[in-house]
């Protein structure tokens, strides 16, 4: 028999029961007692499961379920410091495999393993939200940016010593990212302050003129106004929020997407950590009209760092009255938020997949209808909003909808964030009016070389030079704020497939088509890199990209053929040089060589067929 | 002008070929039509000349059903794939259930001469004489090594099958199967 | 009966009444839409897809989907059937779908949809080929997770019928796959007479009852001569019963 996997011990079993105590062993907060389960104990082992199961009133399988659909979650024991190396397109352009392999050597410890003491782990991770200062790290809940090989191995000798990560940050970034609850070395890299979010502004003065009208009147504000969602769809919010107040139910919950897990986005992280004040009063308002009472902000695990500071905002409100029961002094309107972590899941930036995660259960999407503005959030009416799109609604109240609607294009009302990354001298955060074109923002970050753009992360388009006019907005090229720079010396294909990859580790695996159709369309961009495909297989592309897109539950699957299928239609090139005819029948990919090394090695003599030398051997 | 047949078995069980053969009397009108080349049903070991359809049973576990197989793509216009072990490996494909192994061909072997107790081997040795191929490191199958253009499932399809196939491609007509011809197992 | 309202499928005139699904409404019609992972008596779940139609323009899983009071769906057209073709392949390549020498062969639900679907030309997706521990430590049960297509029944049975809850899904993405409540399923509280293990519930053959396989004899098994259509007759055929 094998060591039994429930075999409790007694120290572990005393901290789950308290860990599930502290959420009232309410299997809703599972998400929250596996975070502070892998936080104390470094891993939720099958004994460990077991014991939340018994408390929480599930089965183990099901508690298994959750851990294993997260990546900050895993059933062994991790070092007591992990760290996480950002392994996007853009930080390994950056030499981010470099500093990895340095902390591999450094440290003791391979690529996703522990280092032999156990007081290390090293993993990648997809996506940090660095950019802009790329390479990153994320150790335990700090964040290291702008990584030199030097500055990784003074890392690892104080790690070695036992510092504390948060420890080692050298020097605090600007703004609030110097307050003492982020000491953080992440820097904001505002590069253009627009007048809707980024300029010198009141936070609460949108809220306090709401609480002075109807709330009937705050949606038709919304509407006149033309706001959109920012987080890439663009659906009406006016729209979306009526939908939640006109549904009769006893509660109703306000939830702000901060899961800003787009490949190339980090705009979000600078609002959360300058605007966090406005974002709330965005969320209140939206509360107010739609007479909710309680919120929940989404963070992703990548910013946890930014938690402590939400956390206090948050505090800070609630004693100010602008926050929690009557808020300023208005009996009846009570409302109160609290923060739900992520735990490493890019779906989760789905509106109805982080629903279910802030349930507690796996981070998948929901079948709709219902939509979540109608049954979402533990069955009640959800409004569920980008971080952005709070920020907006509230100046909309404070300056209203004529203000705003002059800024920007017809559908695309007011100014958009666009988290600027690549080969160009001024990545970061700029606020410009919906509908600047690719050109103007092009010279602002100062990018002669761009020979590509990829607009809206991997779910997005990549285009080429040509369409450099284009205009950034919904009418023509959409981003929930995305935009990545590559000049020639980058390999287009290099990028696909990194990033069909990126779709195949976060793919829920629900659906047929985004679960195994990704994985065949890698599998054939594979082919196409090392020189084995025909014209043929440009068919296969498109036609398998059409039934992922086509067939696929959720927006994810819908949009991770994008990459493969506006390369193929805009860099016509990249493909057709990789490109050959055989003309033999025989595949190109099937390589006998490769087939007989193993059998040569056992039976120790060459190949009759396909050694030419056979006889000398 | 009589159309031109190939047919070969690589790693299969030759019941594909049986299953031609259940054509019974209709072997009679299929010989009016065709002539065979290469087939162990006339025991004729190479090409003699271009032929118009190769049927290929049986997937690839060795370098010699590579070698066959390459050979039949080069002589037959339309080459066919027949059969289960064909199109996807069929039974000898479950060896590549242990390709994952740190050493899965060695593992193999010593399962199927060495390990196992059902097993009566008194040398005690894996067989590897010259004249025994060598073997891939897992089973493929025909579209893994060369382009198919038909492929006929089935273990093994049946004579009705084969034949109805045959009988549209020499006449020039699109295939069409009944619901009780196309079958997987 | 303002309650109930018509709707078209493939140009078949058809009643709906407010809150079905497209797939009820069609079934109460007798129009077959092909599915694997939904089944009567469970909650349905999306998740397979081989169920979409086009429902005023729109890719919609019949199963989860409402119907539009007039709207035009099309279940049968060359572009669904494409997709239908493309999906069955997809499971069938995601697996190991041995037929030869499978216990579900002729009963297998996914095997049935490729002859459905008439699914012969060459093989254009790989073969993924997993390698997955078959679970045979049930005296009654053997559980071989290569041949499961995640269409969640069994879940689903053994949550909400058995209120067991035996079975989950564990992992995400291509490493998702059906985990059991224990070490192993001898160390759950499964059961043969369990609705989870009842042969109509695994739509393939990943769940086996031990002692009962090929007890039906090639050429009378469930899909030898009729094609997949779980009851669901068409109009006529029905009158004619």
């Amino acid at each position: 028999m094998p060591d039994n996997p429930y075999s409790n011990g007694g120290k572990m079993e005393k901290s789950v029961v308290s860990v599930c105590q502290r959420y009232a062993n309410d299997r809703t907060r599972l998400l929250d007692i596996l975070l502070d389960i892998q936080h104390e104990l470094k891993g939720i082992t099958p004994a460990a499961m077991e014991v939340v199961a018994q408390r929480t009133g599930i089965t183990r399988v099901e508690v298994e379920g959750v851990v294993s659909f997260y990546a900050f979650l895993s059933s062994e024991i991790k070092g007591e410091r992990m760290i996480r190396v950002c392994d996007d397109i853009i930080d390994r352009q950056k030499g981010g495999r470099e500093i990895a392999q340095i902390f591999a050597q450094e440290l003791g410890v391979a690529v996703g393993g522990n280092s032999a003491d156990g007081r290390f782990s090293l993993e990648y991770t997809p996506f940090l939200g660095m950019s802009d200062q790329a390479p990153s790290v994320m150790i335990n809940d700090t964040i290291f940016t702008a990584l030199t090989r030097e500055k990784a191995r003074r890392i690892c000798s104080r790690l070695r010593e036992g510092a504390e990560p948060a420890d080692l940050v050298e020097r605090y970034g600007d703004g609030n990212n110097a307050h003492l609850l982020i000491r953080s070395e992440v820097t904001n890299n505002i590069r253009h302050a627009g007048e809707v979010l980024l300029n010198t502004l009141d936070a609460n003065a949108g809220l306090i003129r709401s609480l002075g009208s109807q709330p009937q009147a705050i949606l038709d504000e919304l509407d006149k106004a033309g706001l959109a969602g920012r987080g890439g769809a663009g659906f009406p919010t006016g729209r979306k929020w009526r939908v939640a107040a006109d549904t009769r139910a006893d509660r109703s919950y306000i939830i702000c997407n901060a899961d800003e897990g787009e490949p190339g986005t980090f705009k979000d992280r600078v609002l959360l950590t300058e605007r966090a004040d406005l974002m709330i009063a965005g969320m209140t308002v939206a509360a107010y009209s739609v007479n909710s009472t309680a919120g929940i902000i989404y963070l992703r695990a990548e910013y946890a760092y930014l938690r402590p500071w939400l956390k206090s905002v948050l505090q800070h409100r609630r004693e100010q009255g602008l926050l929690g029961r009557a808020i300023l002094g208005r009996e009846g309107f009570d409302f109160d938020i609290r923060i739900q972590m992520g735990a490493g899941a890019y779906i989760c930036g789905e509106e109805s997949a982080l629903i279910s995660s802030c349930e507690g259960l796996r981070g998948e999407p929901k079948n709709r209808p219902p939509f979540p503005v109608e049954a979402g959030y533990l069955g009640y009416p959800t409004i569920v909003d980008n971080v952005e799109t709070f920020c907006c609604a509230a100046r909309i109240m404070e300056l209203g909808s004529a203000w705003f609607g002059s800024i920007g294009t017809g559908r695309s009302t007011g100014t958009k964030l666009f988290s600027v990354s690549g080969d160009c001298t001024y990545p970061g955060v700029y606020e410009l009016p919906f509908g600047t074109s690719v050109q103007q923002l092009l010279k602002q970050v100062d990018a002669p070389d761009a020979a590509a753009l990829l607009v809206g992360g991997p779910s997005g388009q990549m285009i080429n030079m040509s369409q450099f006019e284009r205009r950034l907005c919904l009418e023509d090229l959409p981003t929930g704020g995305s935009v990545m720079v590559f000049s020639k010396r980058r390999n287009l294909l290099e990028i696909v497939d990194q990033y069909l990859q990126f779709f195949i580790d976060e793919s829920c695996g629900y659906c047929t088509p985004c679960r195994v159709g990704n994985v065949f369309l890698k599998k054939r961009i594979e082919k196409v890199r090392k020189g084995l495909c025909e014209l043929e297989d440009m068919d296969y592309l498109k036609e398998l990209g059409r039934t992922i897109a086509m067939t696929s539950r959720c927006g994810l699957g819908h949009t991770s053929p994008n990459l493969v299928l506006s390369t193929m239609q805009n860099f016509p090139l990249v493909y057709a040089v990789l490109l050959k005819e055989h003309g033999d029948g025989l595949q190109a990919s099937f390589d006998i060589q490769s087939a007989l090394e193993e059998s040569r090695r056992l039976a120790k003599r060459r190949s009759m067929i396909y050694d030419p030398n056979y006889d000398e051997a | 002008m009589k159309k031109r047949i190939a047919t070969v078995s690589l790693a299969g069980c030759f019941g594909c070929h049986m299953s031609l053969l259940d054509i019974d009397e209709r072997l009679l009108d299929l010989l009016q039509q065709v002539e065979f080349d290469r087939t162990p049903l006339n025991d004729l070991k190479r090409f003699t000349r271009h032929c118009d359809i190769g049927l290929v049973e049986g997937g690839c576990c060795n370098e010699e059903n590579v070698y066959t197989l390459q050979e039949f793509r080069r002589n037959c216009d339309v080459l066919i794939a027949v059969g289960q072990c064909a199109v996807m490996g069929g039974l000898p494909v479950m060896r590549n259930a242990i390709m994952h192994s740190e050493d899965p061909l060695r593992e193999c072997l010593e399962t199927a001469y060495l390990n196992s107790d059902k097993i009566y081997n008194p040398s005690n040795r894996i067989p590897s004489d010259e004249a025994l191929p060598l073997l891939l490191d897992k089973v493929y199958t025909l579209a893994d090594v060369v382009k198919v253009d038909y492929q006929i499932p089935g273990c093994p399809p049946s004579g009705e099958t084969l034949w109805n196939i045959l009988e549209a491609l020499l006449a020039g007509r699109p295939v069409e199967l009944t619901y009780e011809q196309l079958r997987y197992d | 009966m303002s309650d109930s309202f018509k709707f078209e499928i493939d140009g078949v005139e058809v009643l709906a009444r407010r809150g079905q699904s497209i797939m009820q409404a069609a079934d109460e019609a007798g129009i077959y839409i092909p599915r694997l992972c939904d089944v009567e008596g469970l909650e349905p779940q999306g998740s397979c897809r081989v169920c979409v139609v086009k429902q005023n323009g729109r890719v919609v899983s019949a199963c989860t989907q409402p119907v539009i009071e007039g709207s035009i769906v099309e279940n049968e057209s060359e572009e669904i059937l494409g997709y239908r073709r493309d999906l069955v392949r997809m499971l069938y390549h995601e697996g190991n779908h041995l037929c030869p020498i499978c216990e579900a062969s002729g009963r297998c639900e996914l095997q049935a949809m490729g002859y459905r679907l008439g699914i012969t030309q060459a093989t254009k997706y790989p073969y993924l080929q997993p390698v997955r521990p078959v679970d045979a430590s049930h005296p009654d049960i053997v559980l071989d997770t290569n041949r499961c297509i995640l269409c969640g029944r069994c879940i689903r049975a053994s949550r909400d019928i058995d209120k067991k809850h035996v079975f989950e899904y564990v992992g995400r993405g291509i490493r998702k796959r059906v985990g059991v409540n224990g070490y192993n399923l001898a160390d759950t509280d499964i059961a043969l007479s369990d609705r989870a293990i009842d042969l109509a519930t695994c739509p393939v053959g990943c769940i086996i009852q031990k002692g009962r396989g090929f007890f039906a004899p090639i050429g009378e098994r469930q899909f030898d001569k009729r094609p997949i259509t779980l009851g669901i007759l068409p109009v006529k055929e029905r009158s004619e019963q």
